[in-house]
């Protein structure tokens, strides 16, 4: 690009679409009654997982970590009483930079206390239609099971329990190539493979995926059962991942157990451990209220409303011109 | 061994996959949220031009190749070999069939071509854009008539057939896009 670095990648009139998606979503939760936090954005821990790598922030004392959600903060505030809460805030990953991936990104997170996750979706689907009135319409959410939409797209005829040798196989027919060894026997990340090629590009413009394998679970309760699966979805949106959401862990011995875990990964994957947030596992000690949270890319979102090609598009300033 | 991490996976990088120097087209960082990141890389095998996509895991290393695209001159051809020499150095290269390619056709002595050479040995010879060369072959020309459209094929001097306009003899010197293979202008006549 031969424009200059200090200007905008963004046009004013996608700047002016940015501060309505801001005014309407705050009058969304308004209505709601979810009130409005912020929290810390340098913490003291973080949340240990084998694929997001937290930005470590030194002073010369103890070292800070930017925040990669606002996940372990808030559900601080949930447990100390808050009720219905959300946030609107910046969020960064070390190394995610493409086409729909900047660095820093904006969050919409929020957590209901007594909802189920199949509250939560007609919820993101409220707020989204609520967000997008008059902007670009809407298509009604379609709801599907993980299981079912690699069955669908990928072929598979025992989703959750295949091994790496059939979705190998899958991919070999679909003419992904790859280095097999470099990817090693790690089944999630050949499940992510043939997710992002074969089942992403074919999910129906508006989508919930739900009911993710047990090892994916990440933050989210495990549901007992043959197969037992993750209580967690996803919202789709053109094929491009929007949201998150879980029905919340609330068991700490459960969650160390799982932060351990994130480390015995990145360790087999030759990454540092991250220190988990001793604050958080305190509030989980003392009670979190039953509760499903979702955290909403909006800078997607945008992208989405404006059919962006590129994050760029949607930022002011991007990485490269930060 | 040098080496690049996909974090440094950028269009042009050279890298050797499979035992092939390799040139990077376009690189896109994909990831699920709570999942593996990954690179969707379209590459192009400097020695086949083959293109095609490969998904690598994010973090991955790959080894660089050492590959240097070099501005020779060209001298003349043995008919297996094809002799290039460097304006400055004067140090001489023979480029293969293979390495010649399509660009033969296009080769006059003394012209300017790239070569792309991969541990100082070439893989590829790219001709100037624009080249102007003898028509050897044509059916005759029709007189005054510059303006009309209409083609027909013309044999060059490096054997290389081109659509010219009516007009053009043989004798006369034509500047073609070797690009695309197409008759740009007259250049002198013959």
């Amino acid at each position: 690009m031969s424009e200059p670095r200090w200007r905008p990648s963004a046009s004013r009139r996608v700047l002016e679409l940015r501060a309505r998606v801001n005014a309407r979503i705050r009058a969304f939760m308004a209505r709601h009654g979810i009130l409005e936090v912020e929290t810390p954005a340098l913490l003291q821990g973080t949340t240990p997982a084998a694929s997001i790598t937290p930005f470590r922030v030194a002073d010369g004392h103890a070292p800070r970590w930017l925040q990669t959600s606002p996940e372990l903060p808030m559900k601080r505030l949930l447990a100390a009483g808050s009720g219905p809460i959300y946030q609107l805030c910046h969020a960064w990953r070390a190394g995610e930079r493409g086409r729909r991936h900047n660095p820093e990104f904006t969050l919409l997170e929020w957590y209901r206390p007594g909802f189920g996750l199949a509250a939560l979706m007609d919820e993101v689907e409220a707020l989204l239609a609520w967000v997008t009135e008059g902007l670009r319409p809407l298509p009604p959410f379609v709801r599907l099971r993980w299981g079912e939409a690699m069955a669908r797209h990928a072929g598979l005829d025992a989703p959750y329990t295949a091994g790496v040798e059939v979705l190998q196989s899958v991919l070999r027919q679909a003419g992904v190539e790859v280095d097999a060894a470099a990817l090693g026997p790690d089944l999630d990340a050949w499940r992510d493979l043939v997710w992002v090629h074969c089942v992403e590009p074919a999910l129906p413009e508006a989508a919930f995926v739900h009911d993710f394998p047990a090892s994916q679970a990440a933050l989210a309760c495990v549901r007992p059962g043959d197969p037992p699966v993750a209580e967690r979805f996803e919202a789709y949106l053109g094929g491009m991942e929007l949201a998150n959401g879980f029905f919340e862990l609330r068991d700490p011995e459960e969650q160390r157990r799982r932060f351990a875990e994130e480390n015995r990964r990145r360790a087999a994957a030759g990454l540092a451990p991250l220190p988990e947030d001793s604050l958080f596992l305190e509030a989980l000690e003392s009670g979190l209220p039953a509760c499903s949270g979702v955290a909403l890319g909006v800078d997607r979102l945008l992208m989405w409303l404006t059919g962006a090609e590129t994050i760029d598009a949607v930022l002011a300033f991007p990485w490269e011109r930060a | 061994m040098a080496s690049y991490s996909t974090n440094e996976f950028r269009r042009g990088l050279k890298v050797i996959i499979d035992g092939d120097p390799c040139s990077i087209i376009e690189n896109e960082f994909v990831k699920p949220g709570k999942g593996q990141a990954f690179n969707r890389v379209k590459l192009r095998n400097l020695k086949t031009g083959r293109v095609w996509e490969r998904t690598f895991k994010s973090g991955e290393s790959v080894e660089a190749a050492d590959v240097l695209d070099v501005e020779m001159q060209y001298l003349y051809t043995d008919g297996t070999q094809w002799h290039f020499m460097h304006p400055e150095t004067f140090e001489q290269v023979a480029a293969g069939e293979a390495a010649v390619g399509e660009a033969k056709k296009w080769l006059k002595e003394q012209d300017l071509c790239t070569l792309t050479l991969w541990n100082g040995e070439p893989i590829s010879v790219t001709p100037p854009n624009h080249v102007i060369l003898k028509v050897v072959e044509t059916e005759p020309g029709i007189r005054g008539d510059t303006a009309q459209g209409g083609s027909k094929p013309a044999t060059l001097e490096t054997g290389a057939v081109v659509q010219v306009p009516l007009f053009i003899d043989v004798g006369d010197e034509i500047k073609v896009d070797t690009r695309t293979g197409e008759y740009i202008a007259r250049a002198s006549k013959g």
